[in-house]
């Protein structure tokens, strides 16, 4: 057993929950129980947890029990956000588990008395190499024994010890899921559970005036309650159906004034720009004077819609009031921060609220999930002792998320005679990236907490530092090596539509003017894309996503444009920290554009679960492409102007490009998160492939027939 | 309108329900025979969490009234097979590790279903027409068109 430095701080999360048995406890008899605080939300995190659990502790597999997230005992990990599970969850699940292993294994060796190198562990047996004794875990373990903080002390296993981490561990989830056993929130029952669905205004600024006959909504069938609190506005009932009916007669016969006035979707990136706002220069380097003499200076614009995360399964939660306490299940991804903000608008101390973790369907950043669960909550509360399931529709889900904000980058960058980049300027234009509850001192983002008679404040919004990986800003310092660089961040402080999270923040719209950038540059200096990334770039696991991409996609062998068809190239490294990520697109130009394939190369260091890693790049590749191609949430002065899927298309399945993904392991690099690292280098490389096509660039997002159109007159 | 008495025949068996007769079947299946893997996704017929079969023929459960299907064969995922004893399809979905979030795979599972049951050897084009009314969100289309493929292999050589 070796030791590591005693005055470093724990790692990952156990810095924050340093108490090992919230995290691992070694029961029930013959099994162990984990628990993270970083939640499942359909990129199979569990799994991945499960493996290192199992692989630190020498124990099977089968024996891992993963707990649900609560607020009663588990760690807090705050958000489960920004591809960060497995650096901190990951990294604090096994340390717990490497000094669990190892406190057993002192105390097996004092029994036996024997030195604790002479023992080893097989599936939580202990044994003495040769001899006849064995002890397992379970005979050990003392109560309360781990009821203590973590030290660190023990140091967890390397790659070569590994039996699990690193192999493609089947999902522990998709058998339940593909047999249709309950697995979300949305499948939850109670004893004796009603319904509720919640009545939203019509638009953002809507407040209700007067309801038509409510006494004939409260006669209706099925109806227990019909909660009214200043503009929020719900129906329980017994049965789902009823509470669907009644939703229906009551927003028939509510009265609203609405004063929504938003700005023209035509014209929102320059009213945007008008907005009050911040400026930050964050990032400079450089005396901003290049040494060698600029030989030519190209600028362009480019620009990103508000994107729906767009959820299969509209948000839900499960609610239930006894002894005035609440007690929420919710598709969070934050269940600690969500109860500060229902806290607030409960009026309730913190501790007299629990929240349970009950999956969902993928979210893809902050949607509903948050909103759905104060509604729960304020809904059960007319109905004490009584379970409420508050299923959104879709049409709330639609018109209600935050979207990913609208964003506008405008690149300035210099070439010397030799064909290199000299000078470089990036400028954007934002909203912020997060609404989430949890973290304002004042006020609230919960929607419902806006619309009672008593209401909460919407808090001011908040800049994500770059630190912290950043916001809007994110990845939009330049990866390349470049003598002068300058980022210049507009934080736009009001809102006109509702924003939040969507997976990658700000890196898709930066990533997709920066890589596109770089090809007009590539082309200004007379370059292949490729070779003109790799002579701006150093870093070799940089190079070495870029080079296999292009190697498996064929890129030496690229056609010349002919009108209808093109390849292009797009890279970043995810925050400029985590996983590196290089995608070649194929596209063909028909009556719409068309990605025909994508190969993707990708790095996260240590890989736990290749196949995991995989998934989540095929993902991140396929539904950039829909992004790319199709998606912008439809809105006018009057309001958000989607409510179905016809007003929100994404692709389908006979629109979806043959995907290939090279990963590229790292086994002696620590492992890093690898769930949005796809988004911003799909979208550039379909941009360049379509430029590559037509001769002509596109730069305003999505690449649809309009807006290919506008660009070649 | 008032509650009726009607008879569903899902999964082979016959069930009596109390109900409006306006009610989509999915609130049936879901709430009142506890079989939870249809799922609500929009309510209008346009994302395929909800698909069913119906005498053979994929069906978006979710704005059909349950009415309209008495004296037809239902088959819900719950039909195909279980955990312990996967029907080849789902076992093809396994195989692949064809599932992200998994809440538009039950749908997708029937709708593919019912191409096989007609179809047992269909091209690549005539898989994805027939996912074309199935929405999924995380990207998983590129696994679940191998694993459609997969099962088909394992199904016409049963």
């Amino acid at each position: 057993m070796s030791r590591t430095n005693e005055s470093s701080p724990l790692p990952g999360s156990l810095s924050v929950n340093p108490t090992l048995d919230q995290w691992v406890r070694l029961a029930p008899e013959g099994s162990v129980t984990v628990s993270p605080g970083k939640v499942d939300i359909g990129q199979g995190i569990s799994t991945a947890l499960a493996q290192i659990a199992a692989d630190e502790l020498d124990v099977s597999l089968a024996r891992i029990v993963m707990k649900p997230a609560d607020t009663m005992n588990g760690p807090n990990e705050e958000m489960t956000s920004s591809s960060l599970s497995i650096e901190h969850s990951g990294i604090a699940i096994r340390y717990a588990c490497a000094e669990i292993r190892g406190t057993l294994l002192h105390k097996a060796a004092e029994r036996l008395g024997v030195s604790a190198e002479r023992l080893t562990v097989d599936d939580g047996v202990i044994s003495q190499t040769g001899g006849q004794r064995k002890l397992t875990y379970w005979e050990l373990v003392e109560p309360g024994m781990f009821h203590r903080a973590a030290t660190a002390q023990f140091q967890p296993k390397s790659p070569d010890e590994f039996r699990l981490i690193g192999t493609d561990v089947p999902r522990l989830d998709i058998p339940a899921k593909v047999t249709g056993r309950p697995s979300y929130v949305h499948d939850m029952v109670l004893p004796g559970m009603l319904h509720a669905r919640v009545v939203r205004p019509p638009s953002y600024e809507a407040r209700l005036v007067s309801i038509d006959d409510e006494a004939a909504v409260r006669a209706m069938p099925g109806m227990v309650e019909l909660v009214r609190d200043g503009s929020f506005l719900a129906v329980v009932c017994v049965k789902e159906e009823q509470a669907m009916r009644a939703a229906r007669a009551l927003r028939n016969r509510a009265k609203w004034d609405d004063r929504t006035a938003l700005p023209e979707q035509a014209a929102v990136y320059e009213h945007l720009k008008t907005l009050p706002q911040q400026v930050h220069v964050v990032h400079e380097k450089g005396d901003g004077a290049p040494k060698t003499p600029a030989a030519q200076t190209l600028k362009a614009s480019f620009t990103k819609p508000y994107i729906a995360h767009a959820s299969i399964g509209p948000s839900c939660a499960v609610a239930v009031w006894n002894d005035g306490k609440p007690t929420i299940w919710s598709h969070t991804q934050g269940i600690f921060p969500l109860r500060v903000d229902l806290s607030k608008v409960l009026r309730l101390p913190e501790p007299e609220i629990t929240v349970i973790h009950s999956e969902g369907a993928g979210c893809y950043g902050h949607n509903g999930a948050d909103d759905a669960a104060l509604d729960a909550a304020l809904v059960a509360r007319t109905v004490p002792g009584k379970p409420v399931k508050l299923q959104w529709s879709r049409e709330d889900e639609f018109q209600w998320e935050p979207f990913g904000p609208a964003m506008s980058v405008e690149l300035t960058a210099a070439l010397d005679g030799a064909g290199s980049i000299v000078d470089w300027t990036h400028e954007l234009w934002s909203n912020t990236q997060s609404t989430r509850p949890g973290r304002q001192p004042e006020g609230t983002w919960l929607m419902a907490g806006w619309h009672l008679a008593d209401p909460l404040p919407k808090p001011p919004p908040r800049m994500i530092p770059l630190a912290s990986g950043g916001g809007s800003d994110r990845n939009a310092v330049p990866l390349y090596d470049l003598p002068n660089a300058k980022v210049i961040h507009h934080f736009i402080t009001e809102m006109p539509v509702r924003v939040s999270a969507l997976r990658s923040l700000g890196a898709f719209a930066n990533v997709f003017a920066i890589e596109t950038f770089m090809d007009e540059l590539a082309e200004a200096a007379g370059v292949d894309p490729v070779e003109f990334r790799l002579r701006h770039m150093k870093d070799k696991r940089a190079r070495a996503v870029i080079e296999a991409a292009a190697d498996r996609a064929g890129w030496k062998g690229r056609p010349t444009g002919d009108g209808t068809t093109g390849m292009g190239i797009g890279f970043a490294q995810y925050k400029n920290k985590q996983s590196y990520c290089a995608v070649v697109a194929e596209i063909s130009l028909e009556a719409d554009l068309r990605v025909t394939r994508c190969v993707a190369a990708v790095e996260s260091g240590l890989a736990i679960n290749p196949d995991g890693i995989i998934n989540q790049t095929e993902g991140g590749v396929i539904q950039a492409v829909s992004w790319t191609l199709k998606e912008a949430v439809p809105f006018d002065r009057s309001g958000v102007r989607c409510m179905t899927w016809d007003d929100y298309p994404i692709l389908r399945f006979d629109e979806v490009p043959e995907v290939e993904v090279v990963l590229i392991d790292r086994p002696d690099q620590k492992s890093l998160g690898a769930g949005e690292a796809a988004q911003g280098p799909t979208g550039a490389a379909i941009a360049n492939a379509l430029a590559q096509a037509i001769g002509v660039r596109v730069r305003d997002l999505p690449l649809s027939r309009d807006q290919i159109a506008k660009a070649l007159v | 309108m008032t509650d009726k008495t009607l008879t569903l025949a899902v999964n082979g068996s016959n069930h009596t329900v109390q109900c409006d007769p306006d009610t989509p079947l999915l609130y049936i299946l879901r709430n009142e025979l506890s079989l939870k893997g249809a799922r609500y996704g929009c309510g209008q017929g346009q994302c395929g969490a909800c698909t069913v079969i119906v005498d053979g023929k994929p069906v978006q459960s979710c704005n059909v009234p349950v009415a309209d299907f008495t004296g037809k064969s239902i088959t819900t995922i719950e039909g195909l097979g279980t955990i312990d004893a996967p029907h080849p399809l789902q076992q093809a979905f396994i195989d692949e590790q064809a599932a992200q979030c998994g809440y538009c795979v039950t749908g997708i599972v029937m709708s593919a279903k019912a191409l096989l049951d007609v179809n047992p050897k269909p091209t690549r084009s005539e898989i994805t027409a027939a996912l074309r009314d199935n929405l999924c969100r995380c990207g998983t289309h590129a696994r679940i068109i191998r694993a459609v493929e997969r099962a088909a292999v394992a199904m016409s050589s049963r």
